[in-house]
């Protein structure tokens, strides 16, 4: 653990010899994106974590009336799936030098997060369709606010696409190209298996967070 | 004191490699709207922020003044009504914490000292940087035009519990909630972009040779302090958001089957409960969002005005670090009252009193660090001393609030409104203003006048312990908090009166003698004795730029290598009494004529 390494110094010493190495710096530092990245990435964590504890919380109320599972979820998480291959595959063309592949990649990525988007609001609408609807229905309510965080974040990163996108056809600073579909890719992972968590434990309808509640002794 | 007087240091050879990592692109403004308004420098962000904050909070101390007035004098003086009064007592205390403190400690100071102090240029992404503080103006402007909507600003009370705060019997039901929430979720956006800033550059654009543990503790502070902020403001954000959806579409998060007036309601099933665990899990950690930069910056004032290295550097580090971590588990220590499983009461009271350890240990250091230190009783120091005995005395009545059995008692009286009035508003003003009357010179040019200071000082602190040591009195006899009057109380002893009356006085004569720092900081940009560079004599990185106010980009072409923490005052036969962070081992000895200088 370098962070606690660090932790560990003892800065009121004299400096050493060796201090002088240390300050020229680290030879390749992590570009500042990847860290804030990585950082804004615990801050939704965060979030979805509160927003699970919160359904875990209210689902252990008597009157609990859960949504009935959606089909449609199902193809919309195989449409998120393959938009993060493609981001997949977008990083791996660019890192070859491979302009046209990593184009259609990110054309093909784009779309498919789209797709799931609007196969998201399919979802609502037929989940608004069903006869026991109500919006005083906490199962139901949680289910419009999860997904619909859940897909501000993906529109957010579909903000990013478009800018790598367009940079993509216009004469790009490779480096700085390559760093943002890198990036554009981690994020889409991270989003998909945020969503597959969301998708197994809340909204596929077989009661899976009351068995890890359980499971982890905390029901 | 450490020695360093080691015969190294003699034929020392200072030669640093060549730096590896290119140096940054810098932003440049085009216009006069990019330069001053539209700006991405974090010098000019940090200035927006402070004066926004400062402004909002001064709205804030007026609405305290109105409550004193009725509170002071119910009869003669009556000027608002209940009403009026939780509206007042809501706005204060959600400006005063979210939009004052904490956009003043991170916003401001922290944009303003991380890249000084951790040798950068700029923050990392200064777009986003500067996004946030109009977002942030944004959501006080959205908080502000409650006050001219139908039926005003909500009075749910700063912690706006449901199922109250949307019910038609709460002041503000229709739109001020609704605004109220929705400046919320603005600001935490805001915050956000701010605080991924304030993090990457601590971890990013580090001068050569600042090692995390060369930085000055004020970085610590606020680097931890947005940590936390950035990992306990999303709680605040689901609970805003949940609320705003059973407010405005009848979704039943928070709001259980209830009666209004009669009627029924269309909410089920909803558990008031979960807002509170919400709230609080962002509530508990939002203290030490503000203590902890406060706890950083006053280390740094202790240090360089004692002419002492700070006592046991790495464990106020650890300290700031653990403090940050626990202040997760402690949240429900205020929900005692709101019926809860005495395991867990025993659970979250463990967990509150564990906290005083590293908190009583930084206590500790500072004390250590003024021993047989040459203490110069400037104007920060006395801000720095005062915050010392406040945070103390503040944290004392915490200990009984900390206790669920003492607790039940004492919930809802004034006890509390004392308590983290000491804690959360007087203990880090002083800090606020400690840290301004050191870093003037720097941000101007030019000194604050001592006089008017020690004044301001003198008056502040007596006049806030002459306030709200018989608030705690006060609390203590029963009288409860959030009554605009006290009306026929028979266990309230007929000495509240003129109690309240005397707290009242004393709260408008401070409040009022906060115009002298007004008029200070006014009248020293023009006519204050020229700082000079470095009037303290202070070792971290920002007192030596090339320009003072520090010009765009911070340094000159070379960007400053660091070799040392900032604590090295008075050094065993050194030539000064102190060695800034950047000069090299074989200056150590040197006369300050002899070290490096960061020219344009």
């Amino acid at each position: 653990m370098k962070f606690l390494r660090h932790l560990m110094e003892k800065p009121w010493e004299p400096p050493q010899a060796s201090d002088l190495a240390l300050a020229a710096g680290p030879g390749s530092a992590p570009p500042a994106q990847k860290i804030g990245l990585w950082v804004f990435l615990c801050v939704v964590t965060v979030l979805f974590m509160l927003l699970t504890a919160a359904y875990a919380e209210r689902m252990a109320f008597e009157n609990w009336r859960p949504t009935a599972p959606q089909w449609l979820l199902w193809f919309n998480t195989t449409l998120l799936i393959e938009s993060s291959i493609a981001f997949q595959w977008a990083s791996y063309a660019i890192r070859r030098g491979r302009m046209e592949d990593t184009r259609t990649a990110m054309i093909a990525a784009g779309f498919l997060a789209v797709a799931f988007l609007v196969g998201q609001i399919w979802a609502w609408v037929d989940l608004s369709e069903i006869a026991r609807f109500t919006l005083s229905n906490p199962a139901i309510d949680f289910f419009y606010l999860i997904t619909a965080l859940h897909g501000l974040h993906l529109l957010g990163g579909l903000i990013v696409w478009g800018k790598t996108t367009h940079t993509l056809w216009h004469k790009p600073d490779l480096a700085r190209v390559t760093l943002s579909i890198r990036l554009c890719a981690a994020y889409w992972h991270y989003l998909l298996a945020l969503w597959v968590l969301l998708f197994i434990l809340l909204f596929n309808g077989s009661d899976n967070l009351s068995a890890l509640l359980v499971f982890c002794g905390l029901q | 004191m450490v020695d360093v007087t080691d015969d190294r240091l003699g034929d020392f050879d200072d030669s640093v490699p060549p730096s590896e990592v290119e140096d940054v692109e810098l932003y440049h403004a085009h216009s006069w709207w990019t330069k001053y308004v539209f700006c991405q420098d974090a010098k000019v962000i940090a200035i927006q922020y402070s004066a926004t904050a400062l402004a909002i909070g001064f709205v804030a101390l007026v609405m305290s003044w109105l409550m004193r007035l009725q509170l002071g004098f119910p009869d003669s003086l009556s000027i608002i009504n209940a009403e009026q009064y939780y509206q007042l007592i809501t706005m204060h205390g959600m400006i005063m914490v979210v939009y004052l403190l904490t956009a003043l400690f991170l916003g401001g100071f922290g944009n303003y000292f991380i890249p000084l102090m951790v040798g950068a240029r700029d923050m990392v992404f200064p777009y986003v940087n500067m996004l946030s503080y109009w977002v942030y103006l944004l959501a006080v402007l959205i908080l502000v035009a409650s006050f001219f909507v139908t039926g005003g600003p909500t009075g749910a009370g700063w912690t706006l519990y449901p199922p109250q705060s949307i019910l038609s019997g709460t002041p503000g039901h229709n739109w001020g909630i609704i605004l109220m929430l929705i400046s919320l979720v603005v600001f935490i956006i805001g915050f956000t972009m701010g605080g991924l800033n304030y993090v990457v550059t601590v971890l990013q654009a580090r001068a050569r040779g600042m090692t995390l543990m060369r930085m000055p503790l004020t970085v610590w502070g606020i680097f931890t302090a947005s940590i936390l902020a950035l990992l306990a403001f999303p709680a605040l954000f689901v609970g805003g958001v949940m609320l705003l959806l059973d407010r405005l579409f009848g979704t039943s998060f928070f709001m259980p089957t209830i009666v209004e007036m009669g009627q029924l309601l269309d909410y089920d099933g909803g558990s008031p409960i979960l807002f509170q665990h919400l709230f609080w899990f962002f509530g508990h950690p939002e203290v030490y969002i503000v203590a902890l930069p406060a706890f950083g910056i006053v280390s740094d004032l202790i240090s360089v005005h004692s002419r002492r290295n700070i006592f046991g550097y790495r464990m106020m580090v650890w300290a700031i670090v653990i403090i940050a971590g626990l202040s997760f588990i402690v949240w429900a220590h205020h929900m005692y009252v709101s019926g809860m499983n005495p395991y867990f009461g025993f659970f979250f009271a463990t967990t509150t009193l564990i906290i005083a350890v590293p908190t009583a240990l930084k206590v500790y250091n500072w004390v250590l660090t003024l021993w047989r230190g040459n203490i110069h009783f400037s104007v920060p120091m006395l801000f720095a001393l005062g915050f010392i005995i406040t945070f103390l005395n503040g944290g004392l009545s915490g200990l009984f609030l900390g206790n669920a059995v003492l607790d039940v008692p004492l919930s809802d009286t004034m006890f509390v409104v004392a308590h983290f009035h000491m804690v959360m508003g007087v203990a880090p003003v002083l800090v606020i203003y400690g840290a301004i009357y050191h870093w003037y010179p720097k941000m101007t040019g030019r000194m604050l006048d001592e006089g008017m200071g020690k004044f301001h000082f003198w008056i502040t602190f007596v006049g806030a312990y002459a306030i709200f040591l018989p608030l705690h009195y006060v609390g203590l006899m029963g009288v409860p908090r959030r009554y605009n009057e006290l009306g026929e109380m028979p266990f309230v002893p007929p000495s509240v009166v003129p109690l309240n009356e005397f707290i009242t006085i004393v709260a408008l004569v401070v409040g009022f003698a906060q115009l002298v720092f007004v008029y200070n900081i006014i009248r020293s940009l023009r006519h204050g004795k020229p700082a000079g560079d470095n009037p303290w004599k202070a070792n971290s990185l920002e007192w030596h730029t090339p320009e003072t106010p520090p010009g765009h980009g911070n340094w000159g072409k070379e960007m400053p290598v660091v070799y040392r923490w900032p604590y090295d005052y008075s050094v065993p036969d050194a030539a000064e009494d102190y060695v800034p962070q950047h000069v090299p081992p074989s200056k150590t000895l040197a006369p300050a004529e002899e070290w490096p200088k960061n020219t344009l």
